[in-house]
């Protein structure tokens, strides 16, 4: 899984090989794991990482930029500016249409990266992977065509109560123009799944479909997606993983999880905006009706009537994100190189950091306490207001988000109104973790 | 004093006038006896605050306002802010606290405000400690939420937003 075939242009090899660099290799020149700084100790050089990513250079308000705010966005990697711009420059036409060369090694461009979700997701058949501008786009798709034109009225769409606005919303439209009920599966006051309460919302075997996170977004827990899955279709449910945060630092095996749907947006996977990702099971996709209509997705056109494209085609409608698809999967490229076992060993490390120095902050309350959970981390101050926290750490140069995170739902869970949330990157160090805690030490004394 | 002076690099915008009426307001109660309310919601943040106002019996009837009472579920910059503004425009009529949130508004988002003459000079430096929110623009919202449920109860509407 890890090795690293035609690393992309700007990444430097030795450093991600796996036979490079590491850890191992140091302890068999003699040299002992601890004394490595501790990004290193599991073998992902996060220095070298980091020259990959122009932008981490900046300073911000007299500072070094201290970026901590990745689940939001991510920062992009030269290889990903490189290929959009070298597409502008020297490879660009609309696609899918053009009967010349420009028009065809640009398809041939774009489509490569259906070929490259593909193989990242490990879904059986490329056509499963369909693009739209972002998660919340392919959630809508699946709530309109999915919801609308297979489920039901009296069936049940369950999601859960951690989700992100673009997993509620489109579920409430689809409730109150289509009689689809809503269900919300409930969480611990850890922040887990309540894998009981989730089953009961099943019992009645109304649910088709479960839409839940897979990762989520305020208090990085990541779910028990496989077990979900196995208790969904046990009750004759289809399942939907939001993945937006998941895929960023876990690898995602649409086959090995048996899931349904499963959507996500490159650029919090270090690729550009514009473009995300529907991977849906093929007899679905084809039993579902179009999305949205117009060129592209049909195969004839009369006054009378029209025919749809084939599947992903038929989803796909209008000139798509071209430059932004070229993006994805230099993004693709890059993230494989590296290799989901170092990303998700580096978050695991940071996370564990971040945990340790946050703890030791006076007042300092970490939202969640999950078992299995990521890089991202939202807390709350005694006597300072999120809003106040994420200004002050921002003059030190560190960038949090703060905030309802677009979960209010969840918020209102747990009794709050906003949280300041730190989230993690493959640039991240454990140096930046410690600014942000002695940030956080200072903006406690500040308001004592 | 001297921890005081290691936060230099904060007060820019928390200056001690903010630090101190953002934890400690002096007007953060309802009245009892009120002529006119509003609420103010920022949707974006969750800042929400609600402004009454008594206006000063007498021959002016509801022209001058005698005293204002807030209560805010917000940040420091929001609450110092409904503070400072009930502190500054009790006594003032109902025109000028127009003008003066027009400059305060204007002060907010530049951080000075050429067109602010004279009569405006006393009330715009009590205000003054909040033009630091300018460097900080999804903030300017926090400062001017109140005046704008302010503005409202004044006007008689029941709510606001700062959106």
């Amino acid at each position: 899984m890890n090795v690293v075939t035609n690393p992309p242009e700007g990444l430097h090899g030795e450093s991600l090989h796996p036979e490079g660099v590491g850890a191992k290799d140091l302890q068999s020149q003699g040299l002992q794991t601890e004394s490595l700084p501790p990004e290193m100790a599991h073998g992902l050089d996060v220095n070298r990482i980091r020259q990959d990513f122009p932008i981490l250079t900046q300073t911000v308000r007299g500072k070094k930029l201290v970026f901590l705010d990745s689940a939001a966005s991510a920062q992009k990697p030269r290889v990903v500016i490189d290929a959009m711009r070298i597409a502008m420059e020297t490879q660009y036409a609309n696609v899918h249409r053009g009967l010349h060369w420009m028009s065809e090694r640009t398809t041939e461009a774009y489509e490569a990266t259906r070929d490259a979700v593909a193989q990242l997701m490990n879904a059986r058949e490329r056509l499963e992977i369909v693009f739209t501008h972002n998660s919340t786009e392919a959630i809508n798709l699946v709530a309109h065509s999915y919801g609308r034109g297979v489920l039901k009225r009296g069936q049940a769409v369950l999601i859960s109560d951690m989700e992100h606005h673009s997993n509620i919303v489109p579920w409430q439209l689809l409730r109150d123009t289509h009689g689809i009920e809503l269900r919300v599966a409930p969480i611990t006051d850890a922040g887990e799944l309540d894998m009981a309460g989730f089953e009961a919302q099943l019992a009645d075997g109304k649910v088709g479909l479960v839409a839940i996170t897979h990762m989520s977004n305020v208090l990085g827990t990541v779910t028990p997606a496989e077990r979900i899955v196995r208790i969904a279709h046990a009750y004759g449910a289809k399942v939907l993983f939001d993945g937006s945060q998941a895929i960023v630092h876990r690898k995602v095996d649409v086959q090995a999880l048996d899931c349904d749907f499963y959507v996500w947006t490159g650029h919090k996977l270090y690729g550009p905006t514009g473009i995300g990702v529907l991977y849906g099971r093929r007899e679905l996709l084809e039993r579902m009706p179009p999305f949205m209509g117009g060129g592209d997705m049909i195969s004839s056109v009369t006054y009378a009537q029209s025919t749809w494209a084939a599947v992903p085609h038929k989803f796909e409608a209008g000139t798509p994100a071209i430059l932004e698809g070229i993006g994805l999967k230099a993004a693709i490229d890059y993230v494989q190189a590296i290799g989901y076992d170092m990303l998700a060993a580096h978050e695991a490390s940071l996370t564990e950091h971040a945990l340790a120095r946050l703890a030791a902050v006076p007042g300092l309350r970490v939202l969640g306490q999950a078992q299995d959970r990521g890089g991202v981390v939202s807390f709350t101050v005694d006597g300072a207001h999120a809003h106040d926290v994420a200004t002050l750490l921002d003059r030190q140069g560190v960038a949090v988000r703060a905030g309802h995170h677009c979960a209010e739902p969840l918020m209102h869970r747990f009794g709050l109104d906003s949280t300041a949330r730190a989230s993690f990157g493959v640039y991240t160090t454990h140096g930046e973790i410690d600014a942000l805690a002695d940030g956080l030490t200072r903006v406690r004394e500040f308001f004592a | 004093v001297t921890q005081t002076d290691s936060f230099d690099d904060l007060r820019d915008l928390y200056q001690e006038v903010i630090l101190d009426h953002g934890r400690k307001p002096r007007h953060a109660h309802r009245l009892e006896a009120f002529d006119a309310t509003a609420k103010g919601d920022n949707p974006m943040c969750g800042d929400r605050v609600q402004v009454w106002v008594k206006y000063t019996p007498g021959d002016g009837g509801s022209d001058t306002i005698g005293q204002v009472g807030f209560e805010a579920r917000g940040c420091a910059i929001s609450v110092a802010s409904a503070d400072l503004m009930a502190e500054t425009v009790a006594g003032r009529a109902k025109s000028d606290t127009k003008a003066l949130f027009t400059a305060f508004r204007e002060m907010a988002r530049s951080g000075t405000c050429p067109q602010c003459g004279p009569e405006l000079a006393e009330p715009m430096e009590r205000l003054a400690p909040l033009s630091g929110v300018h460097e900080y623009p999804s903030r300017v919202k926090c400062a001017t939420l109140p005046w704008h449920a302010l503005i409202a109860a004044l006007d008689g509407s029941k709510e606001t937003s700062s959106e």
